[in-house]
């Protein structure tokens, strides 16, 4: 039984990705696309051959920049949903605050924040991706603790325990489902950000740039590669969080009928 | 005698948009050590309210709760509380649901022996072999027993029970009334229950108290007899019929739809 699931969950998205690379592979041929338009499948790995080294050099440093700022998504977001759950008042206050900063298109925000810290190509491309992924931290965090019923807080309260301990034992855990969800949105987000720090403003670092660099120098295929490596880096990330919310909010899941 | 529960003339309003909204106004109880005391009532006359006060978890506008001889001014260990919803931590085995309180209250127990409390008192709500599970696994009613078990482990002085078998069907609720004695031969404890069911409140307690539609006051005291119903064939005698009868009446009257008689005697 176990073994045939394995196969499943990993044999059923397997088949799925060749069959998608295969549709690509068509569409290209039977359109006679030229590799300007778009490029096949097949024109990827001699792109990836050629700048392999630049692939691994960029690619870490997109993802690292990526990971550190969602890390300092995960902890504001935290934060500032902690204070939004447990108080009314600065639910109030900040949510209006939030939803707009939310809406503000964050390519717009690339140049500011360029200017603003002029070389810190690091710490730019850090904070853009932070800025775009706490947002559904911070609200899921605040709905999940705004909505515990009233019960689970009594049968502490009653005990005489404090809010940090009802904190810890009830309402973080409690929390977490809907915490993880949020994390699974933030973390697409989070590479977004980072993206548009280097394409937008490139400095020669990261995937970004290096898309940037296939689009002055026409080499279509290579474009093309990066859009592919920064969409397995996505899926690599996203899996990590799934394992995460596997080990800390396992409990959560049900099992179907 | 002294009683382990007095409650002397509560009075309490909610502060509502349209302004204050009284929900107590009047409420006399008494419970004796080891006594168990049912309260009735229509719905929203402020029974919850009453065991909120009661546990602590808030202060009246006016009037005494006194438990054990002191006065309630906040949350208390010796209480332990149960509600309709089981309110089970779902990330928790069932035994390690149990042991909640037990992580707060100052106890003298070892971890193993605790743990060996929780085990028995499992077993005495009928749970043995689940203690491992996960609250998701199990029925309504089991979920209820183990909260139960959540509400003794500490041996508290008194067990709130509000409407904690009100959403379970009635040969489950019916088996939990059984439990419930069961148990209280085992774990004595002072009881206060909430319900809307009248052959409940016979069945489990030594004396029911009717509260008047809102704001209530203690409206009528039934004192159940010692030996009355504590098996289920004992609620269809005709003792129990005219327990039930009275007690029907006194609802009538306190929904209004009944003419208030002269005070009870």
């Amino acid at each position: 039984m176990t073994a045939q699931n394995t196969l499943r969950s990993v044999g059923v998205p397997i088949v799925a990705i060749i069959l998608f690379l295969l549709f690509w592979e068509w569409l290209v041929w039977f359109h006679g696309w030229p590799t300007f338009k778009m490029a096949a499948p097949s024109d990827l790995p001699p792109a990836y051959q050629r700048h392999w080294d630049l692939f691994l050099t960029m690619g870490w440093q997109t993802l690292w920049r990526t990971v550190v700022g969602l890390l300092l998504a995960v902890i504001f977001g935290m934060i500032l949903g902690m204070i939004m759950g447990f108080s009314r008042i600065m639910r109030d206050a900040l949510y209006p605050l939030l939803v707009g900063f939310n809406a503000i298109p964050k390519a717009t925000v690339v140049p500011i924040v360029a200017l603003m810290f002029v070389g810190q190509h690091d710490f730019n491309t850090v904070l853009l991706a932070f800025m775009i992924s706490f947002f559904p931290i911070a609200v899921s965090v605040s709905i999940g603790l705004s909505t515990l019923e009233p019960e689970y807080r009594d049968i502490l309260r009653a005990l005489g325990a404090s809010q940090a301990t009802i904190f810890w034992k009830i309402a973080l855990p409690k929390t977490l489902p809907e915490f993880f969800g949020a994390l699974k949105v933030a973390v697409t987000l989070a590479f977004i950000g980072t993206n548009l720090m280097e394409i937008v403003s490139p400095h020669g670092r990261g995937l970004g740039a290096l898309f940037d660099s296939g689009r002055t120098n026409s080499d279509f295929p290579l474009m093309f590669a990066v859009l592919i490596a920064l969409a397995f880096l996505g899926i690599v990330l996203y899996y990590v969080v799934v394992a995460l919310e596997k080990i800390f909010a396992g409990w959560a899941e049900r099992s179907p009928g | 005698m002294q009683n382990l529960i007095e409650i002397k003339g509560v009075r309490h309003a909610y502060q509502t948009d349209s302004g204050p909204l009284p929900v107590l106004d009047g409420l006399e109880i008494s419970v004796p050590e080891g006594g168990f005391v049912s309260v009735v009532g229509p719905s929203g006359c402020g029974k919850s309210t009453l065991t909120r006060l009661v546990a602590g978890l808030m202060k009246p506008d006016a009037g005494e709760v006194w438990l054990h001889g002191e006065r309630v001014k906040g949350p208390r260990a010796t209480v332990g509380m149960a509600f309709q919803n089981p309110v089970l931590l779902e990330w928790r085995s069932i035994l390690k649901n149990v042991l909640l309180p037990l992580e707060i209250v100052p106890t003298k127990l070892s971890k193993k022996q605790a743990e060996e409390r929780a085990r028995f008192l499992l077993s005495l709500v009928g749970l043995e072999g689940f203690e491992e599970k996960r609250p998701s696994e199990l029925s309504g009613g089991m979920r209820q027993r183990a909260s139960l078990c959540r509400a003794l482990i500490h041996q508290p002085e008194v067990l709130i029970l509000d409407e904690p078998f009100g959403a379970l069907d009635a040969f489950t609720r019916e088996d939990l009334w059984m439990t419930m004695h069961a148990v209280k031969e085992r774990e004595p404890f002072t009881g206060v229950l909430i319900t809307h069911d009248l052959r409940e409140s016979i069945f489990l307690a030594d004396q029911v108290v009717v509260l008047s539609g809102r704001p209530a006051r203690t409206q009528y005291v039934l004192n159940v007899p010692k030996h009355g119903p504590r098996t289920l064939d004992d609620l269809y005698t005709p003792e129990a019929a005219e327990q039930l009868n009275i007690l029907r009446h006194q609802i009538e009257i306190a929904q209004g739809r009944a003419p208030a008689e002269e005070a009870q005697p």
